[in-house]
C-alpha cells in the first residue's frame, strides 16, 4: 500500500493530466513484471517461478474440448454456464465439500476463478468498503479490491505460524466499514493451510461482525494432509460465503480459463448481472472440457497430486539442508523458504540467483511487503528440474559464504 | 505411513521409474532409507516385484523384429483347468506375455517375438498347434508400437510455458 501511494505522489502531475482514471493510475504493476522481463531475456533458465501445473491437461479432458468443436458446439451458453456443468459442479460440491448448492440459482461458471473473484468483489463492495485479506498473497487481491473502489486491508501472516492467518490478528483489523474477508488457503505463495480450529474462529468473527467471506479454494484439491472443511460449512456461514473455485490447478487446466462460484442465490444473482454485461458467458469448449474433468478426471488429479507431494518432500528437505529454513507446507505447490541467512534481500537474492546460476524464483515481496526475507519456489516443475535447481541454489549459497 | 501405504508408494514410484534408488524414494515419501530398502527387498523376495527392465522402442532389434498376438482356443483339462496348458505354453522363450481372457472365441492370448514372419509361423505350426489340448490358433502380426507400459514411443511436443507467473 505504501509503495503504491508513493508512486502516486511521484507521478501526481502526470495522473492529473492523464486520461487514465486515478484509481487505476495508482495501481502498482504486478511486482513480478520487471523480474519476468529479466528472466525472459535469458536462455536455459530453470524456473521455480511458475504458478501453474507443469502437467499438460489430461488427454480425456482435451479430447472432450476437441469433440465439442467437432460437433459444432461453438455458441454462447446460458449466462450462468451450461446447466449440465452447473449440476456436475454442485454434485462435486456435495461429494467433496459437504456443501449443497442449487445449480439453478446458486452456481455461476466464470472465466477462471479470477473472474469469479472479481465478480464477487464488485457485487458486494460499495465505495469505501473495506475488504480484509491476508498477506503474503496472490498478486491480484489488493488491486481487485481497489478497482471496485473498495479499500484493501492487509493482515500479515507470519513464519512462526507457518503463515496461517491468526484469527486474533484478523479481528483487530475489523472496523465498522469492513464488508468482507478474503481467504485463500491453501495459500499462494506460502503453501499455508488453516486448521479446523482457526477456520472455526474466523467463521465466528465473520458471523459476529456480519461479514461476507470470499473463500478462494483454487488449491484445495492439492492438500497433502487432512483437508480442512471449507469455512462455508461452519454454522451461520453458508449464507455469507461465496465459494470460489476453478479447474486450473487441480486438473491442470490453466489455459482453459474456467472457474466458478457457489453461494447464496442473492449474491450469485448479483454476480450474474456483472458477468452478463461484461463477459456474457465462459467459452463453451472450456465448459465441455470442465464437465469431462468432473466426470472422470479424479484419477489423473490424484496422480498429479501424488507427484506434487513427492516433489514437495524433496524440495523442503533440500532447502532445509542447505540452511534455508522452510516449514513443510500442507497445500498448493509452493514453498516459501526464509532466505535471511544469506544476508540478501528477497529481490537481491532472486536477481543474483538468476544471474549467477540461472535459477528463477520469485521474491517474497512480490506478494506483499511482509514477504521480505522469503522467496517463493514453485514445485510445479519436473523432479529433475527441482533437483538441478536445488544443486545450483546450494552452490550459490556456498559462493556467497566464500565471498564474506 | 503404515506398511501398506509404504508398499503402495514404493510400487507406484518404481512402476513409473525402475531406476529410482531407495534414497530417491525415501526423499520423496519422507520415510527413512532403511525402511524403504527393507521393504523393497521384501517385495522382491515375495515376488511382488518380479524384475526391472527398460521400456524401449525395440523396432531395431533383429531378434524381436516380428511380433504377433496369437489367440489360442484350448480344451480345459479336468484337473487344473486352463492352468496346465497355459503354464506349459508360457515356458517357451518366444512367448513374451500370456493371458487367460474372458469372452470371445478364444481362451489364451499370447504375445510372441520372432526374428521373421517365417520364424513366428514355424513356431505356431510346429510347436503351438501340435500341443494336445490346443484346438485352434489365430495369429495377428503387430505393425507398429505406439505405446507400451504407459509410455508413449513418441513423446508429446514440449509446450511453452511462461517462465514466471504469479
Amino acid at each position: 500500500m505504501n509503495g503504491s501511494r508513493s508512486r502516486h505522489n511521484n507521478k501526481k502531475e502526470n495522473t492529473e493530466n492523464s486520461f487514465v482514471a486515478p484509481h487505476i493510475a495508482v495501481l502498482p504493476k504486478s511486482g513480478i513484471r520487471d523480474f519476468f522481463e529479466l528472466v525472459n531475456s535469458m536462455d536455459d533458465v530453470i524456473s521455480l517461478g511458475i504458478g501453474e501445473p507443469d502437467f499438460v491437461t489430461p488427454w480425456n479432458i482435451r479430447e472432450s474440448a476437441i469433440y465439442s468443436l467437432e460437433s459444432g458446439k461453438t455458441h454462447y451458453t446460458s449466462n450462468l454456464g451450461l446447466l449440465s456443468l452447473r449440476k456436475a459442479i454442485c454434485g462435486y460440491m456435495t461429494s467433496d465439500y459437504d456443501l449443497d448448492y442449487d445449480p439453478q440459482h446458486e452456481c455461476i461458471v466464470t472465466v477462471g476463478v479470477s473472474e469469479a473473484l472479481d465478480l464477487a468483489i464488485r457485487a458486494i463492495t460499495s465505495p469505501g468498503d473495506e475488504v480484509i485479506y491476508h498477506e503474503p498473497c496472490y498478486v491480484s487481491y489488493s488491486p481487485e479490491i481497489r478497482m471496485a473502489h473498495g479499500v484493501p486491508v492487509a493482515v500479515n501472516t507470519y513464519e512462526k505460524n507457518d503463515f496461517a492467518l491468526d484469527p486474533a490478528d484478523l479481528e483487530k483489523a475489523v472496523t465498522p466499514r469492513t464488508k468482507a474477508i478474503l481467504l485463500n488457503f491453501p495459500c499462494n505463495p506460502t503453501g499455508a493451510t488453516l486448521s479446523y480450529e482457526q477456520t472455526e474462529k474466523i467463521a465466528r468473527i465473520a458471523v459476529r461482525h456480519n461479514l461476507v467471506v470470499l473463500a478462494d479454494h483454487i488449491y484445495t484439491e492439492l492438500t497433502y494432509g487432512e483437508k480442512t472443511p471449507s469455512i462455508a460449512t461452519f454454522p451461520g456461514m453458508k449464507e455469507r460465503t461465496i465459494f470460489l473455485h476453478g479447474f486450473s490447478k487441480a486438473f491442470a487446466m490453466t489455459g482453459f480459463r474456467l472457474g466458478y462460484a457457489c453461494g447464496p442465490a442473492e449474491l450469485i444473482d448479483a454476480m450474474m448481472k456483472i458477468h452478463q454485461y461484461s463477459m456474457l458467458c465462459a467459452p463453451i469448449m472450456a465448459q465441455e472440457a470442465a464437465l469431462e474433468a468432473l466426470r472422470s478426471g479424479r484419477k489423473d488429479m490424484l496422480a498429479m497430486k501424488a507427484e506434487y507431494r513427492d516433489r514437495r518432500n524433496v524440495i523442503v528437505k533440500r532447502l532445509n539442508e542447505m540452511g534455508l529454513k522452510c516449514f513443510l507446507p500442507e497445500g498448493a505447490f509452493y514453498v516459501f523458504p526464509n532466505i535471511t541467512s544469506s544476508g540478501l534481500s528477497s529481490k537481491d537474492f532472486a536477481v543474483k540467483l538468476l544471474m549467477e546460476k540461472k535459477v528463477a524464483v520469485v521474491p517474497g515481496t512480490a506478494f506483499g511487503a511482509c514477504g521480505e526475507g522469503f522467496i517463493r519456489c514453485s514445485y510445479a516443475t519436473s523432479m529433475e528440474g527441482i533437483k538441478e535447481a536445488m544443486d545450483k541454489m546450494e552452490e550459490f549459497l556456498r559462493d556467497l559464504k566464500k565471498k564474506k | 505411513m503404515n506398511r501398506n501405504e509404504l508398499r503402495r508408494n514404493i510400487l507406484r514410484l518404481l512402476g513409473e521409474d525402475g531406476r529410482l534408488t531407495a534414497k530417491d524414494i525415501s526423499d520423496r515419501i519422507d520415510v527413512p532409507v532403511k525402511d524403504v530398502q527393507a521393504e523393497i527387498r521384501k517385495l522382491e523376495t515375495e515376488n511382488v516385484i518380479i524384475g526391472y527392465r527398460a521400456v524401449f522402442d525395440d523396432s531395431e532389434l533383429p531378434e524381436s523384429a516380428v511380433k504377433a498376438i496369437i489367440e489360442v482356443k484350448i480344451r480345459p483339462e479336468r484337473e487344473g483347468g486352463f492352468d496346465k496348458i497355459a503354464r506349459r505354453l508360457s515356458k517357451f522363450s518366444q512367448v513374451s506375455a500370456l493371458y487367460l481372457m474372458s469372452g470371445g472365441n478364444f481362451d489364451l492370448q499370447l504375445e510372441i517375438k520372432g526374428e521373421s514372419l517365417n520364424d513366428v509361423a514355424q513356431f505356431v505350426a510346429s510347436r503351438l498347434a501340435t500341443i494336445d489340448g490346443v484346438l485352434s490358433t489365430s495369429t495377428h502380426f503387430l505393425l507398429k508400437k505406439y505405446k507400451e507400459s504407459g509410455k508413449l514411443m513418441q513423446e508429446e511436443e514440449d509446450h511453452e510455458r511462461l517462465k514466471i507467473t504469479p
